[in-house]
């Protein structure tokens, strides 16, 4: 990439700094991803439920996966967002990074929990335990704790600017542990089963399970980002309220 | 710079000495742990055998844990951390010396004292070598790991609680293979499992060394603004 080109870049990153354009972009983009996320979840959960096969060995169970896999997909990536928007924000100073990492984090712990209970209750009927300790079930554990001390971080320090520089850091450390997640399976040979669709040498999923979770896994990804962009002009109306806020406080004082 | 390293070091153990919250505290910590544990479970001497590298272990990280807001947060209520901050010595090694001087105060003195309290909790002298071994790989990646939970939460009130849920995460892995390098020695696994978890103990051992005091010092710049 030329010189010329990543300074353009930098500078389209550079517009998107403006809060207010950022408010403008999303007001349009939200009615969209709404009707998009909602339909893909309706038309996927059709064929989930309803339209694929039950399984030859697990029977009905095994529908409770076109929930659990796309929770779990979205508990990584929801922290590997939260890692990304971290990173560029301590590098970049950019100013929605922040936002971003902190709205992204209650939507990725709430994703990683509804992996944890989807988990348990998939794990009771074919290992007859509701949990065990194996290596993928305790790595994503802890990765609902990091969630949870990333969001206590934010709340604990009152001044916004030192929590996002605080959480920032704690959320690039905790990012080691995504990682782990996804190869855990791979590095301890342990109850949980191994991947099964993004393999090297393709799926090895029948492909009339494959589609619906497809379809579930892009539905869970659109709201994931329909949810992200609510939060985030709910935390930048929130800012502005903090502005004003303190804006009068100040005034009053003079007065 | 290297004086002014060891001189923080040295400051920290006499502090520690002098204000009685040194080694003497740490093993009477575990005596205590180690006292209620089978009060808990039951005086069962061969339960207790079992469990021993496990329950050491989980008094190493508690103990970790508990004295976590004592690393910045005096320094930083008497505003000796500012004038740490603005020395010539880097806020990393400040943070490095800062953890040696936890780990020589809370870490060692268990490595230490864990061959009686095993003994006490029946554990075979056999294993001792190994889960000494293991300790001493693992205590100071519980102190190096610490920091970073240190730094984010100095000068928040109550921030021991918070620093001790947001280094949990970090602290399980050293947990897993520390307690693993023991228990494979104790119970004659495979061989290889007890070297093949020490070498992992190490790693992240050596990689908290490294990552622990950049990410601490970067969590005190932006908390010291």
């Amino acid at each position: 990439m030329s010189p010329m080109t990543s300074l353009s870049a930098s500078q389209r990153l550079q517009a998107f700094a403006n809060p207010a354009r950022f408010m403008a972009l999303s007001a349009r983009l939200l009615a969209p991803l709404w009707v998009v996320s909602l339909g893909l979840l309706c038309i996927g959960l059709y064929y989930a439920l309803v339209a694929s096969p039950p399984d030859y060995q697990q029977g009905e169970t095994v529908r409770i996966m076109y929930v659990h896999v796309p929770s779990a997909w979205l508990a990584m990536f929801g922290y590997s967002l939260m890692a990304a928007a971290s990173a560029v924000a301590l590098i970049f100073r950019h100013p929605l990074a922040d936002l971003c990492a902190k709205s992204a984090a209650p939507i990725g712990a709430a994703f990683t929990f509804l992996a944890l209970v989807t988990g348990a209750l998939w794990g009771k009927p074919m290992w007859g335990a509701w949990w065990v300790w194996d290596a993928r079930l305790t790595s994503v554990l802890i990765l609902f704790f990091l969630y949870l001390g990333y969001m206590a971080l934010w709340a604990a320090i009152e001044e916004p600017a030192r929590a996002a520089r605080a959480a920032a850091v704690l959320a690039l450390v905790g990012a080691i542990n995504v990682p782990i997640i996804r190869y855990s399976v791979v590095w301890w040979n342990t109850l949980h089963q191994p991947a099964s669709v993004f393999r090297m040498d393709g799926p090895t999923i029948a492909p009339e399970m494959l589609l619906p979770l497809a379809l579930m896994a892009l539905g869970f990804t659109f709201f994931f980002v329909t949810l992200l962009l609510v939060r985030m002009r709910a935390e930048i109306l929130r800012h502005r309220v903090r502005t004003l806020r303190l804006a009068r406080a100040a005034a009053g004082a003079e007065d | 710079m290297t004086r002014a390293f060891f001189a923080l070091i040295g400051r920290d153990l006499r502090l520690a000495a002098r204000i009685g919250g040194g080694g003497g505290m740490a093993v009477f910590f575990f005596l205590v742990v180690v006292a209620v544990v089978p009060l808990g479970v039951g005086p069962d001497l061969n339960l207790l055998a079992r469990i021993a590298p496990g329950m050491l272990w989980v008094a190493l990280l508690l103990s970790s844990l508990l004295t976590l807001d004592r690393l910045f947060q005096a320094d930083y209520e008497d505003g000796s951390l500012d004038l740490l901050a603005m020395g010539r010595l880097p806020l990393e090694l400040v943070a490095a010396a800062k953890a040696t001087g936890h780990f020589l105060t809370t870490g060692l003195p268990l490595v230490v004292a864990a061959p009686l309290l095993g003994l006490m909790l029946n554990l075979e002298v056999s294993a001792f070598p190994a889960l000494m071994l293991a300790m001493l790989a693992g205590a100071p990646a519980l102190s190096f790991l610490g920091i970073i939970g240190a730094g984010l939460t100095v000068g928040i009130r109550r921030g021991g609680l918070l620093a001790s849920l947001l280094v949990l995460p970090f602290y399980i892995p050293v947990l897993i293979f520390g307690v693993a390098a023991a228990r494979a020695a104790l119970f004659g696994f495979p061989d290889g499992v007890a070297g093949q978890s020490l070498t992992l103990l190490c790693a992240v051992a050596l990689a908290s060394l490294v990552l622990g005091p950049v990410a601490a010092a970067a969590a005190l710049r932006a908390n010291l603004r």
